[in-house]
C-alpha cells in the first residue's frame, strides 16, 4: 500500500489544480469581506474649495453610487479614468472619488487634466478610511446600494471587458 | 529568416525527440543494439537543432528584430546588450527554448561521457530524457512559439520588465533552470532504472554527481535571487516565502536529500527504493515550480503573464510525468530490495536522519504553499501562509538536522560509535553553549531564539574544524598532521565546505535578523542620522540619467570611528521603456555588516524620506550559499565523482579506502 502513496497525492495534487484553473478566478483578487455590509463611517474634507465633508450619509441617497478610490501617482487610475466618465456620463451614475494617499492639489491637477467624472470628492491623505474599507490598492471602486450597504468590490481597474462584463451586470442588478 | 530558421528547428528538434523517446525502448525489448544506440544519436541532434533554434532567437534579440512578436514585446533598442541578451530568457517563450536546449545538452552530456553504461540502460536513460524533450517541445511549438511573426513589425519594442534589468536577476533564472533541468538527469535515470527493475551502486555512483551538480546551480539561483531582493527591493529582507520562492527552494531541499541518500546507495546498496522516490520527486517539484509560475494559479511577483491555455498544457504534462513515473514507481518499488545492512548508530544511518529532516521540511514549505489553494478549493476563503509558518518548521526541523549534522560525519561506515563520535565534538558542544549562553546573558529575554540560532551556527563550524582536526590526527600526531592534511581528498574538503557554508549562513540569519538597526526618518541636506554607531549625512540628491531610465540619486556620507568610510548613492528610478518605478539600495558592505541606504520620496522643501540600516553580518548569508557552490564544485571534481565512470580501478580503492 505504501507504495501507492505518492501516486495517491499526485493525483490529488493534479485534479486540485485542474479545478483551480478551471474555475474562474484571478489569484491576485482578494474577496471583500466587506460585501453586503453597511459603509464603515467616516469623515473627509472635499477636494473642492468651500464644500462640505464627505460622510458615510453622502452614500444613503436612496440610489445605487460608485465610491472610486483613486490617486494622481496611480498610473492604471488614468487607464480607467475615460470609463468613469461613461459612467457618469452615459448611465448618470453618481460616481464620488476618494484621493487615496494624494495630496489635495495634485489630485486637482489630475481631475483638471483628465476631466472630473465624480459628484462628490473625498480626500484620504494618509489612506486611514482606506484602510476601514479594505482597499489593497488604487484603483478600486465600490458598488454601494442606497440603503449604504456595498454590494459589489471592482479589484483594479475598469478597463477592457470589466466594465461591460462585471460592473454594469453588478449594476442591472441593483437598478 | 532567422525567425522561420529557429522555429524549423525546433521541429526537427521535436522529430528526433521523438524517435529519440521511443525506438530506444523497443530497441530494449527486442535486445536490437542498433535501435539503442539510435538513442545516442538522437540526443545529439535534438541539442544540434536546440542550439540552433537558441542562437536564432538570440540573433533576434541582438538585433533587435522587431518582427518576431517575441522580440517586439520584451525588447528595446535603447536596452543595454546584457539586458537584450537576458531578455532572451528574461519571458515565458525563452525561458522554455533555454529550458529545452539545457535539457538537450544535459542529455548529450550523459550520451558523450556515458559510454561505459550498460547500452540498454543508456538507451532507456537518454530515451525518458527524450520524452521530458518531447513534452517541452510541444509545449513551445502549440502553445508558447517563440518565433512568431508581427506584420508589421513595430519601429520599437516594449523593452524587458525593468525589475529584470539587473546584473543580479539576469542570472538568476538561467542558473534555476539549470538547477531544474540537472534534476532531469536524475529523474531519467530514476525512471530508467524502474523500467530496467534494478538499481545498483553503480546507479547511485551516476546519479551523484547530476544531483550535486543540479544542487550547486539551484543554490546559486536561490542565493542570487535573495542577493537581487535585499538590494533592489529596497527594505532590507532577503527572502519573503513567497509561492515561487519556495518553489525553488522545494528541489533545492530535495535535491540536498538525494544526493545524501545516493551516498548510502552507492556505499552499502540499501536506502533504494527512496532514492528513486526522491530522484523523482526533486524533479517533480522542480516541475511544479514551474507550473506555478506560469499558470497563474498562485499569485507571485515571479509569475509570467499567464494564459489558460499553457496552465492546461503545462498541468498535463505535469501529470503524465510525476504521475506516470509514480504509477512506475508503485508497480516497481518492490523490486528494490536493500542487500546491505547498517548499524543504528553508524554515518548512513546519520544520512537517513538527514533526509528524514530535509524532506520533511520540504514537504512542510509544499503543504505551506498549497494550503491557501486547499483551503480555497473548499469554499473556506482566502487566506495566505505567511512567514511566522515557515520560519517555524524551519527553526523545529533545521535545528536537530544540523545537530545531527556536526556528528554524522564523525561516525564511521556502517558501524559506528556514539561515544567515540562524542568524544571529537564534545569540546564543539562545549563551545556553542557557552556560546549561546553569553549571548543569552549579554541580552536579557526575547532572545532565546537568536542564542539557539547562535549557538547552532558555532556547533556546526566547530564540529567542521575537529572533524578535518580528527582526520588528520592534529592531536594525537601533531608532526605528521601536514602530511594528512595534504591527502584530504577534494570530495571530503567539498563536503567540510558545504558543512561550514551552512553554519555560516546560519550565522548571518541569526545575527542579522536579531540586530539589524533601522531608521526611518524624513532627512534635508545637511542632516546627519546615527544609526548604529555610524553618522548618515545626507548630502542632498541629484538627477541621474540612465541609458532608458531616469533617477533620483541620494548621497549619503558615512562616517564611523572618526573617518569616512564611504558615500552610499540609493537610487529610485523610472524606466521609461515600459513605465516603472524600481529602488537601488545604496550598500556599502563592512566586515562588521553592511551600511544600507534607500531613498524614497520627496517631503517637500528640499526633504526626503530615507529609510537607513546597519545590518550585521548580513553578507555571510552570500559568503556561506558561495562556500556551498564551491564546496559543491569542488566534489565535482574530485576523480572519484567526476562525471562519467572512474577508470583506475586501483586509485578508486586507494581513495575510497582511504576515506573509510
Amino acid at each position: 500500500m505504501q507504495r501507492f502513496i505518492p501516486l495517491i497525492i499526485v493525483s490529488a495534487l493534479v485534479l486540485l489544480f485542474l479545478g483551480m484553473m478551471l474555475s474562474d478566478r484571478n489569484p491576485k483578487e482578494i474577496d471583500s469581506v466587506l460585501i453586503g455590509r453597511p459603509v464603515p463611517a467616516f469623515s473627509l474634507e472635499s477636494l473642492a474649495q468651500d464644500a462640505p465633508v464627505l460622510t458615510e450619509a453622502d452614500l444613503k441617497t436612496g440610489k445605487p453610487v460608485l465610491v472610486n478610490f483613486f490617486a494622481s501617482w496611480c498610473v492604471p487610475c488614468r487607464a480607467e479614468h475615460e470609463n468613469l466618465m461613461v459612467l457618469a456620463g452615459q448611465y448618470r451614475i453618481p460616481v464620488i472619488g476618494i484621493a487615496y494617499k494624494n495630496e489635495a492639489d495634485k489630485a486637482r491637477g489630475f481631475l483638471s487634466e483628465l476631466g472630473n467624472p465624480f459628484a462628490k470628492t473625498g480626500l484620504d491623505l494618509d489612506g486611514r478610511v482606506g484602510i476601514d474599507w479594505g482597499v489593497s490598492g488604487v484603483p478600486e471602486t465600490f458598488l454601494v446600494d442606497g440603503e449604504g450597504v456595498i454590494r459589489y468590490r471592482h479589484w483594479g481597474p475598469i478597463v477592457g471587458d470589466s466594465l461591460e462584463k462585471r460592473l454594469l451586470p453588478e449594476l442591472e442588478r441593483l437598478q | 529568416m532567422a525567425g522561420e530558421l529557429g522555429h524549423f528547428s525546433l521541429i526537427l528538434a521535436l522529430i528526433f525527440a521523438l524517435i529519440g523517446a521511443t525506438v530506444p525502448h523497443i530497441g530494449a525489448a527486442r535486445g536490437d543494439a542498433r535501435l539503442m544506440a539510435l538513442g545516442d544519436r538522437s540526443v545529439f541532434a535534438q541539442f544540434l537543432m536546440a542550439i540552433s533554434a537558441f542562437s536564432a532567437l538570440t540573433y533576434a534579440f541582438i538585433t533587435s528584430d522587431f518582427s518576431v512578436v517575441n522580440v517586439a514585446t520584451n525588447s528595446h533598442t535603447l536596452k543595454p546588450m546584457l539586458y537584450k541578451v537576458s531578455g532572451v530568457w528574461g519571458n515565458h517563450e525563452g525561458s522554455l527554448l533555454f529550458w529545452v536546449l539545457i535539457l538537450t545538452l544535459f542529455g548529450a552530456l550523459v550520451s558523450w561521457r556515458g559510454q561505459k553504461l550498460p547500452l540498454q540502460f543508456r538507451s532507456r536513460v537518454l530515451a525518458v530524457q527524450s520524452l521530458l524533450v518531447v513534452g517541452f517541445l510541444m509545449f513551445i511549438l502549440f502553445t508558447s512559439n517563440p518565433f512568431l511573426r508581427l506584420d508589421p513589425a513595430p519601429l520599437e519594442g516594449n523593452g524587458l520588465n525593468p525589475l529584470l534589468q539587473d546584473p543580479g536577476l539576469a542570472f538568476h533564472p538561467p542558473m534555476l533552470y539549470l538547477g531544474y533541468v540537472g534534476l532531469s538527469i536524475a529523474f531519467s535515470f530514476a525512471v530508467a532504472a524502474l523500467l530496467e527493475g534494478e538499481v545498483t551502486p553503480l546507479w547511485a555512483r551516476w546519479v551523484r554527481p547530476w544531483a550535486l551538480l543540479a544542487w550547486v546551480f539551484l543554490t546559486g539561483g536561490i542565493a542570487l535571487g535573495s542577493w537581487w531582493a535585499y538590494y533592489e527591493l529596497g527594505w532590507g529582507g532577503w527572502w519573503f516565502w513567497d509561492p515561487v520562492e519556495n518553489a525553488s527552494f522545494m528541489p533545492w531541499l530535495a535535491a540536498a536529500a538525494l544526493l545524501h541518500s545516493a551516498i548510502v546507495v552507492e556505499k552499502r546498496d540499501a536506502l533504494k527504493s527512496w532514492t528513486i522516490l526522491l530522484a523523482i520527486v526533486a524533479f517533480s517539484l522542480s516541475l511544479l515550480g514551474t507550473f506555478l509560475v506560469r499558470s497563474g494559479v498562485v499569485n507571485s511577483v515571479h509569475a509570467f503573464a499567464t494564459d489558460p491555455a499553457r496552465g492546461i498544457f503545462i498541468l498535463a504534462f505535469l501529470g503524465i510525468v510525476v504521475g506516470g513515473s509514480m504509477a512506475l514507481y508503485a508497480w516497481r518499488a518492490p523490486k528494490m530490495a536493500p542487500s546491505g545492512l547498517f548499524g543504528v548508530v553508524s554515518r548512513e544511518s546519520a544520512l537517513v536522519v538527514n533526509n528524514i529532516f530535509l524532506s520533511t521540511f520540504a514537504a512542510v514549505v509544499l503543504v505551506g504553499t498549497l494550503y491557501p489553494l486547499f483551503v480555497e478549493a473548499f469554499g473556506a476563503g482566502q487566506i495566505t501562509v505567511g512567514p511566522p509558518f515557515f520560519e517555524y518548521a524551519a527553526a523545529v526541523l533545521m535545528s536537530p538536522l544540523i545537530v545531527a549534522l556536526g556528528v554524522g560525519p564523525l561516525l564511521a561506515w556502517k558501524r559506528g560509535k556514539v561515544s567515540r563520535a562524542f568524544q571529537i565534538v564534545v569540546p564543539a558542544l562545549v563551545v556553542a553553549l557557552v556560546a549561546g549562553t553569553v549571548l543569552v546573558w549579554r541580552t536579557s529575554g526575547g532572545y532565546v531564539m537568536t542564542a539557539i540560532g547562535f549557538g547552532l551556527a558555532i556547533w556546526l563550524l566547530a564540529s567542521v574544524f575537529l572533524e578535518i582536526a580528527s582526520r588528520i590526527k592534529l592531536w594525537q600526531a601533531p608532526g605528521k598532521a601536514w602530511a594528512r592534511f595534504a591527502k584530504i581528498t577534494r570530495a571530503q574538503w567539498g563536503m567540510s565546505l558545504a558543512h561550514a557554508g551552512l553554519g555560516v549562513i546560519l550565522l548571518g540569519v541569526t545575527i542579522s535578523e536579531a540586530f539589524t538597526t533601522e531608521d526611518l526618518r524624513v532627512m534635508a541636506p545637511g542632516d546627519t542620522a546615527t544609526v548604529a554607531g555610524y553618522d548618515f549625512t545626507f548630502e542632498g540628491v541629484a538627477p541621474v540619467a540612465g541609458p532608458n531610465f531616469t533617477a533620483v540619486r541620494g548621497f549619503f556620507t558615512v562616517r564611523g570611528g572618526g573617518e569616512t568610510l564611504t558615500t552610499l548613492t540609493p537610487e529610485d528610478r523610472v524606466y521609461t521603456n515600459p513605465v516603472m518605478n524600481t529602488t537601488e539600495a545604496g550598500i556599502y558592505p563592512l566586515i562588521a555588516g553592511d551600511l544600507y541606504a534607500v531613498i524614497g520620496e520627496a517631503a517637500g522643501a528640499g526633504r526626503w524620506s530615507v529609510r537607513l540600516y546597519f545590518k550585521p553580518m548580513i553578507s555571510a548569508l552570500w559568503l556561506g550559499a558561495l562556500m556551498m557552490m564551491i564546496g559543491g564544485i569542488l566534489s565535482l571534481s574530485d576523480r572519484r565523482l567526476r562525471i562519467g565512470l572512474p577508470t583506475g580501478k586501483k586509485k578508486v580503492q586507494a581513495i575510497t579506502r582511504g576515506a573509510a
